[in-house]
């Protein structure tokens, strides 16, 4: 068996984009523009239904740029996998080898994923994480390539101990890893050179 | 109103290409000014027309962008037309030639006059994504050299123009340090241009289709000309007005009028060039 039925009959497996190729596009262009501007919030999947605790804008940017070329590591349960590996066909690997994480809950340690080397810095990790909220305007400040002055950002639901683990990731750079903010409908994003500063 | 083409998909590409030059592009932004390697596919012209900059404008393209294309700086060349006719057939997307109206700009060797706004991409066509080609020839290298930032050898070409010419004599392809980190081709643009990439508001985008390499510079990303205290980067123009606009301040194309020596200077934005000589003539109603 291939793991997909049990998943598929449990989950009553819900689409994905209506229409793959300009749902897909318009994902990408919110992704890249979020990547583009760290801390400005885009909208994407409002009309994906995904499996709990999937995110439909999680969704979306996994639907978008996951496919049988990216290792894939997750905590979102058997549903969500489902769900993901049928319409993405992604292969699931160790966290520390995936292009892709997906955490729902507590992250795994920036550090602990994939961070690329001096000479392949791109074959860091994506790390899509979900968080509670995402407010422009108050919280974080943020400092770096894409901000003129500074963006802010109130990140709700950010992991303990998250700033500091950023700095790391941030000082070691061209290596580490970059992390897509999901909530709702709502996405924004850190590459790895966004300085994050508190209050 | 536009006939798109039956039996292709959306903006030509098939999705899985497009999601690889994604994921390119998306680094390419999280890691300013570093080349990285994409599987560029054959596409419907040949090499050195611009299939690099068609690839990622394909991959970004949606049906609400408008797409103006120009190679050196002018709307109405043969490469400019035939990319825009084939996005309108592929893609079915509106096309202008003005630079204030485009959401995604492609360009070969120029970044229009006018101020591009946030909401705006430019993609350049690349002929060669690596700086250090000529100074050295094995990608293994470069790729060390980029991992170390070690650019002495970069540093030494430039130094030895002052000694030989007593100036920098690189009028083109002038190389630009990124976000203070990489060293990077800003393409073959005028180094008069290079200023412009400096902090602009736009994302750049850049694509190298036979090199097979993508990069980027964010918006509002320090994009600094390398050059030295003692002989600091000047952006190089004719001194000339255009001929058309009388503009003082664009960069200008060389035309030759006739066999006795005659030429003339014109703006090499064409659409800039026009919008001035039509203000000029309003102003003169």
């Amino acid at each position: 068996m291939n793991g997909l039925t049990p998943g598929f009959a449990d989950a009553g497996l819900t689409p994905g984009f209506a229409d793959p190729v300009l749902d897909g596009q318009a994902t990408f262009r919110a992704v890249l523009e979020a990547m583009s501007r760290p801390g400005r919030v885009q909208r994407a999947g409002s009309a994906l239904r995904p499996p709990a605790p999937l995110n439909q804008a999680a969704a979306a940017v996994l639907l978008t740029l996951a496919d049988a070329d990216t290792g894939f590591a997750h905590d979102a349960g058997v549903a969500a996998e489902a769900w993901l590996r049928f319409h993405c066909g992604m292969p699931l690997v160790p966290g520390a080898q995936a292009a892709f994480v997906l955490a729902t809950g507590t992250p795994p340690a920036l550090a602990s994923l994939a961070q690329g080397s001096e000479e392949e810095p791109q074959a860091g990790a994506t790390l899509v994480l979900q968080v509670n909220a995402l407010t422009e305007g108050t919280g974080w400040r943020l400092i770096g390539p894409g901000i003129e002055t500074e963006h802010r950002l109130h990140v709700d639901g950010a992991p303990a101990g998250f700033v500091a683990a950023w700095a790391v990731n941030r000082a070691s750079f061209p290596l580490g890893v970059d992390v897509v903010l999901c909530v709702g409908d709502r996405l924004a994003a850190l590459p790895r050179t966004t300085m994050i500063a508190e209050g | 109103m536009s006939t798109t083409l039956e039996g292709y998909n959306f903006a030509y590409l098939d999705e899985a290409t497009k999601r690889m030059i994604r994921r390119a592009l998306l680094k390419a932004v999280a890691i300013p000014g570093h080349q990285i390697p994409f599987g560029a596919r054959e596409m419907p012209l040949p090499y050195g027309w611009g299939t690099g900059g068609i690839q990622v404008t394909a991959a970004i393209l949606g049906p609400t962008d408008t797409l103006k294309v120009i190679d050196q700086g002018a709307d109405d060349t043969t490469n400019a037309i035939s990319i825009r006719r084939f996005f309108t057939r592929v893609a079915g997307v509106a096309t202008t030639e003005h630079t204030a109206e485009a959401t995604v700009v492609q360009t070969r060797h120029r970044i229009p006059e006018r101020l591009l706004r946030e909401d705006q991409i430019i993609v350049y066509q690349v002929p060669q994504p690596e700086p250090l080609s000529r100074l050295e020839p094995r990608r293994t290298e470069t790729k060390r050299l980029h991992a170390l930032a070690d650019y002495g050898l970069m540093h030494v070409r430039l130094y030895e123009d002052i000694a030989r010419f007593g100036h920098i004599a690189k009028a083109y392809d002038y190389p630009v340090m990124v976000n203070g980190r990489y060293l990077m081709s800003p393409s073959p643009i005028p180094a008069f241009d290079n200023p412009k990439m400096h902090r602009m508001a736009a994302l750049q985008l850049f694509g190298a289709g036979r090199e097979k390499r993508i990069y980027a510079i964010p918006p509002y990303t320090d994009v600094r000309s390398l050059d030295f205290e003692d002989h600091p980067f000047r952006p190089i123009r004719a001194p000339h007005a255009c001929a058309l606009c009388a503009s003082t301040d664009t960069y200008l194309d060389e035309v030759i009028t006739d066999d006795a020596g005659g030429r003339l200077f014109v703006c090499s934005d064409t659409d800039h060039c026009a919008e001035r000589q039509a203000t000029a003539q309003e102003a003169a109603e």
